[in-house]
């Protein structure tokens, strides 16, 4: 499929192709990697393998139909697609959204946060040959995701997050739930740590491995704990807050050594923090309160006024055969994903269908790195900087 | 829209004017995000000039895409969302291109992080970016024909119709 163009002058050199079936790679990815002996002269990756035009298929749905859509995105962040859609879908119909309804957001939001870093740090570790952290990440994935049921009914695919609020009220006994994970959690992350930050095996494998100056990270475009770990403090959720983040307290971790070893610090540090952040969500979440914004016409009537009263079955009628239409123009939000800064452009022309969807992958941008990572590296080391950069190839190809 | 963000606003505007009469056909401000179109032959030079000049400092490109206003013309229009880190800032640039000639200057020279958000546009748009170190596809196969986000490209693609025979009406390649 694609050709490499090797290296002028060199010789010796040969081509290996990485994948796309590779484990390492996290899915689907395929690199063609130039190699002087071990060494890492050049690297192409190749994409598209998962490519299943998600942006085409919303152009064709109404705007609530879209949703499902931007769960099948990025598998390990699905709240964080619906939440970023349905801001961008919002800010286009100027709509408000009820405090309540931010808080619940958040609080999925970082719970599920926590889960990806979880995934990240437990296959990142098998990648490099650890593999009883695996088992312990996946034990506390798993109540997170239970946690996710009890809520949505879904473990993955959850699509919680409406337009104008969230579909579902918190389920009875979720404070319990919730509390019960925090605290759990603290002394879990500690555990990891024990395992992983002063390991001999662990530290050679990844300090000093896959160096990017913040000057070329930006360039490149790079965010999230990539960007972080170069020691630029950008995080959406401080600059450009959204759905109440402002209210709430958390650090921003930051690093400069920008290796792999950074990079796993910052991810460590972000669990803390998101866990500080659910805290104060579950706090500030009232048992009492409306989870929809009030716009009849845009947002569905309650199932009891649909019964009893003629506007509101009208209203359900029109936006579940029609949908709604909002006011030409275009608007782009953008949120911190566990993986960077994940936007969602949506365009109008007022029509019931978005007229075009485009999500700014955070993964996407952040594997265009990758080839600068691993030039003059061990062809071992590929395997940490793919890991490091904490792709999700759904969310590459889209 | 808040008085910061349309002051901020203006302090893209004045730069840009400030610098070329022409940089700046149209300002756009919705739901407050600012958009400013420039016109095609200055796109690089206002992109750099907005990384450059000290006012703006928008040192990261975020976003680059491309809507497709079919059968309006001119019916590409490129949004480029950039970033600036440290004055806390968001701005929208945006070039309108002619479905006869969807040329345009590449932004890689600029941001090198525009070299893959280019490479999606083309592959999916069929715009071309002249400049542009390795324009290639780059999520769609090698041999794929046509631009599948265009508007005049079917959601289901082109394939066969089992009554007919005929293939659908393909996309104007170029």
């Amino acid at each position: 499929m694609t050709t490499v163009e090797t290296a002028t002058g060199a010789a010796k050199t040969m081509v290996l192709n990485m994948g796309p079936q590779h484990p390492s790679t996290h899915g689907v990815l395929r690199i063609l990697l130039e190699l002087d002996g071990e060494t890492v002269v050049k690297a192409v990756p190749d994409l598209g393998y998962l490519h299943t035009g998600i942006e085409k298929s919303c152009e064709d749905k109404t705007y609530s139909q879209a949703i499902t859509l931007t769960d099948r995105m990025d598998y390990l962040n699905p709240l964080g697609n619906n939440l970023v859609y349905c801001l961008a879908v919002e800010k286009l119909l100027g709509l408000e959204i009820p405090k309540r309804a931010q808080y619940i957001r958040v609080l999925m939001v970082e719970l599920q946060r926590i889960s990806s870093h979880l995934v990240w740090l437990g296959t990142h570790a098998i990648d490099l040959g650890a593999m009883s952290v695996f088992l312990y990440c996946f034990r506390e994935r798993e109540e997170i995701l239970k946690i996710f049921e009890m809520f949505t009914g879904q473990r993955m695919m959850t699509s919680y997050i409406r337009i104008g609020g969230v579909a579902l009220d918190p389920p009875a006994g979720w404070r319990q739930a919730v509390q019960k994970f925090l605290n759990m959690m603290p002394s879990r992350v500690d555990e990891y740590e024990t395992l992983l930050t002063q390991n001999p095996i662990w530290t050679r494998r990844t300090k000093d491995i896959g160096y990017i100056s913040a000057e070329d990270a930006i360039a490149l475009s790079m965010t999230g704990p990539t960007l972080r770990a170069a020691g630029v403090a950008y995080d959406n959720r401080r600059v450009f807050p959204y759905s109440s983040y402002e209210e709430f307290n958390f650090d921003v971790p930051t690093r400069t050594e920008s290796d792999c070893y950074a990079r796993y610090l910052i991810r460590v540090a972000e669990v803390r923090e998101s866990l500080k952040i659910v805290r104060q969500a579950m706090e500030k979440i009232t048992d009492e309160g409306p989870i929809k914004a009030e716009a009849p016409g845009i947002i569905p009537p309650q199932r009891e006024k649909m019964k009893t009263e003629m506007e509101a079955l009208i209203y359900h009628f029109k936006i579940f055969t029609e949908g709604f239409s909002p006011h030409p123009g275009e608007a782009f939000v953008a949120v911190e994903s566990p993986r960077g800064e994940l936007g969602c452009f949506v365009a109008s022309d007022g029509s019931p269908k978005p007229l075009r969807v485009h999500f700014r992958s955070p993964s996407f941008i952040n594997l265009q790195a990758l080839p600068k990572l691993i030039k003059g590296q061990l062809i071992a080391d590929v395997i940490a900087c793919i890991g490091t950069i904490d792709i999700v190839l759904g969310e590459v190809d889209r | 829209m808040t008085e910061s963000s349309s002051q901020k606003a203006n302090v893209v505007v004045e730069c840009l004017r400030s610098w070329n009469q022409q940089a700046v056909e149209e300002v756009i401000e919705f739901r407050g995000e600012t958009t400013v179109v420039v016109p095609r032959n200055l796109l690089r030079a206002a992109a750099e000039r907005c990384r450059a000049d000290s006012k703006l400092h928008f040192n990261l490109l975020t976003d680059a895409t491309c809507v497709d206003r079919y059968p309006v013309e001119p019916r590409f229009e490129l949004n480029y969302h950039l970033v600036s880190i440290p004055r806390r800032d968001r701005v929208r640039l945006q070039v309108r291109l002619t479905g006869q000639d969807p040329v345009v200057d590449s932004l890689v020279p600029v941001w090198p992080g525009a070299n893959w958000l280019e490479r999606e546009i083309f592959d999916l748009f069929g715009v071309r970016f002249t400049g542009h170190p390795d324009l290639r596809r780059i999520l769609l196969p090698e041999d794929w024909e046509g631009y599948p986000l265009r508007k005049d490209f079917p959601v289901e693609g082109f394939r066969d119709v089992p009554s007919s025979g005929d293939l659908f009406k393909k996309s104007s390649m170029l």
